[in-house]
């Protein structure tokens, strides 16, 4: 097992070597001058431009200002964007806000997915199973910017019931729309998944043994049934945690939420190389780490996975 | 009749139908079948028969809908289990009527260890200690010949082959000491040397302890082997209830006698093996009359109209048809 953990990590540097060469060559292909657009419709002295070009390593080959930028990145030094600011404290200035959203997004699916998936598991073809049903197609039909601009037209503009946007009330208050709008579709993909889980093991061969070996309701299905329902869900969750974690542009543009999505949308309008890559490697590191996280999971929760 | 012991487990007149899109099913249609302690019933039949059924009616794991018992007895020591509250069947079943099945496999809970699953049984229904039950669980791997047990009750029923899994299944349902054991085709699923060590087991067991056993299969090898009682069935019914002996030596049934007929001898070659005519009726729209009479040699016009009830033709022996004596004769 720990062998395995460790071979898992080794790989996660090519992985991670890979996918910020893709990312970091890709802002280098945007069409552009960011200096200039920088400067807007202002007259910038040439010598300044160049000046920032040598700053920014910007006249340099992609793999040169790649390899200076890894460079720095392996010294801890995550670059500068133009204002000056390290790109390291812009991320420990918006990560608070990603997480905030993202857990409380997290907890929403959690809990709200595997309650209704259970309760229309266990009466299918009940109300609350028809219920069920009917509102997660609706919520995966719908796509998520329809539905955020609904919630925050409705709830916010017209009730008044939830701020509107930004982060001025904090959490819960700030965050609460927000976070259901970024967990409605994963909420209803937990609750399809629990649901048909649940369904399909009642029917299983061992539940019916545990039937036949005398044992309650209340055990047949919490100890015979649920743990096998849970583990494709556990799965599910873990790697929906990495991508909420991970911020939106989305959710955090719409309700202008300061975190990480946000961070990275504008450094893309604006070119900024090291912001775009910084976040990005981030994102990538969660990401795997997560990915490590459920496949160990997976072997905790199902016996007859082995790791070798 | 007076000789034979009281039936410790009776089912009488049980019918069950299963409520379909369009029509309801009878899946069993007035079965009656006995088994008394020590004692050891097999009961045959073609796939869809109803076998199972009946015996999912009487551990209560039928699937309720789309199945429902609409009339007849599952009688205990003398009282009609149907009519007892959940609660008290539940206790019934594992301390007194234990179940193994044909998928040992896919019977087992693949998330926990086999010793997690015998000791439940001590844990739930005697409230014992985990280490009381645990200790309990390994003495009845012991009891099922799991050899190197006490290693073994920390693995899961994956680590295990065919034949160790369905020891593990038996140790299950011994657990508790109960007095009836199903059996429904517990070797179906097995290669054929571990079916005999199976069967062997079940043997056994049943003679240390005056279990009753009821035995589901369709393999009439085994039923010679093993059984004392046979019951036939036939599209939800019993058709033929005898003693072993007498049932191989005069089937009173012209569908036993056609089961009896299509069993492979050792040397007899060069003929075409005796085969049923034809298929089991579909049981949404069975025949009227005899529901043997599309497939049957004796057939005559009143079997056509009028469905035999199961009547003795001799001493001990039942027959479900209205020509059992000329059948008899004919053998």
């Amino acid at each position: 097992m720990s062998r395995y953990v460790l071979r898992r990590i080794l790989q996660t540097i090519p992985v991670v070597l890979g996918t910020t060469f893709v990312i970091f060559a890709m802002v280098f292909a945007l069409p552009g001058d960011p200096i200039r657009a920088l400067a807007g419709d202002k007259f910038l002295a040439p010598s300044v431009i160049a000046q920032l070009h040598k700053e920014y390593h910007l006249d340099d080959s992609l793999p040169i200002q790649y390899a200076k930028y890894m460079s720095g990145l392996a010294h801890g030094d995550f670059g500068r964007d133009f204002n000056g600011d390290a790109v390291s404290a812009l991320i420990r200035e918006r990560w608070p806000v990603t997480v905030k959203l993202g857990l409380t997004a997290w907890v929403l699916e959690t809990v709200f997915g595997i309650l209704l998936g259970l309760l229309a598991g266990l009466r299918r073809g009940g109300v609350v199973d028809r219920g069920v049903l009917l509102l997660t197609t609706v919520v995966i039909s719908v796509p998520a910017l329809v539905l955020a601009f609904l919630a925050q037209f409705v709830l916010g503009v017209k009730l008044g019931i939830f701020p509107i946007a930004g982060v001025a009330d904090g959490w819960p208050v700030s965050y609460l729309l927000p976070a259901v709008i970024l967990a409605a579709l994963d909420l209803a993909f937990i609750a399809r998944l629990t649901r048909t889980n649940l369904i399909e093991n009642r029917r299983a061969d061992f539940v019916r043994t545990a039937i036949a070996k005398g044992l309650g309701p209340w055990r047949v299905v919490g100890k015979h049934t649920l743990r096998n329902s849970l583990i494709p869900v556990v799965t599910y969750l873990a790697l929906s945690f990495g991508y909420l974690m991970s911020g939106t542009v989305i959710v955090e543009g719409i309700f202008n939420l300061p975190g990480l999505g946000n961070l990275v949308f504008q450094a893309i309008q604006r070119q900024e190389g090291p912001v775009v890559v910084g976040v990005s490697t981030l994102l990538v590191l969660v990401f795997i780490l997560t990915n490590l996280v459920v496949d160990v999971l997976y072997g905790v929760l199902d016996p007859r996975i082995r790791y070798d | 009749m007076s000789l034979q012991p009281a039936p410790l487990l009776a089912l009488d007149d049980l019918v069950v139908e299963f409520r379909g899109r369009r029509h309801n099913v009878a899946a069993l249609n007035g079965v009656s079948y006995s088994v008394a302690a020590g004692e050891t019933l097999a009961i045959v039949g073609e796939s869809g028969c109803g076998k199972s059924v009946s015996a999912q009616a009487v551990m209560g794991i039928l699937d309720i809908p789309p199945a429902r018992i609409v009339a007849g007895q599952i009688r205990y020591r003398g009282t009609d289990i149907l009519a007892w509250p959940e609660r008290r069947r539940r206790t019934l079943r594992a301390t007194k009527i234990a179940m193994i099945f044909q998928d040992a496999l896919s019977s087992l809970n693949p998330v926990y260890t086999v010793g997690e699953q015998i000791a439940e049984m001590f844990r739930v229904h005697r409230g014992e200690s985990h280490s009381a039950a645990r200790r309990k669980a390994i003495e009845m791997m012991e009891r099922v010949r799991i050899p190197d047990a006490r290693r073994r009750v920390g693995d899961y029923p994956h680590q295990f082959s065919g034949g160790m899994r369905q020891r593990i299944m038996i140790a299950i349902a011994l657990s508790l000491e109960p007095e009836v054991l199903i059996a429904d085709e517990p070797t179906t699923a097995l290669d054929v040397t571990v079916q005999a060590q199976i069967m062997a087991l079940l043997h056994e067991l049943k003679e240390e302890s005056q279990l009753a056993l009821i035995l589901i299969t369709h393999d009439l090898g085994v039923v010679a082997e093993v059984a004392d009682r046979v019951a036939v069935m036939y599209a939800g019914q019993v058709v033929e209830d005898a003693p072993v002996r007498t049932l191989f030596s005069s089937p009173a049934h012209p569908y036993t006698q056609g089961l009896m007929a299509s069993i492979p001898r050792l040397g007899q070659r060069g003929s075409r093996l005796p085969a049923l005519r034809g298929a089991p009726p579909t049981l949404s729209a069975p025949p009227t009359g005899c529901p043997f009479h599309p497939r049957c040699a004796y057939g005559r016009p009143v079997c056509l109209d009028r469905l035999p009830p199961l009547r003795p033709v001799e001493e001990d022996h039942s027959s479900a048809c209205h020509f059992a004596e000329e059948v008899m004769a004919r053998d």
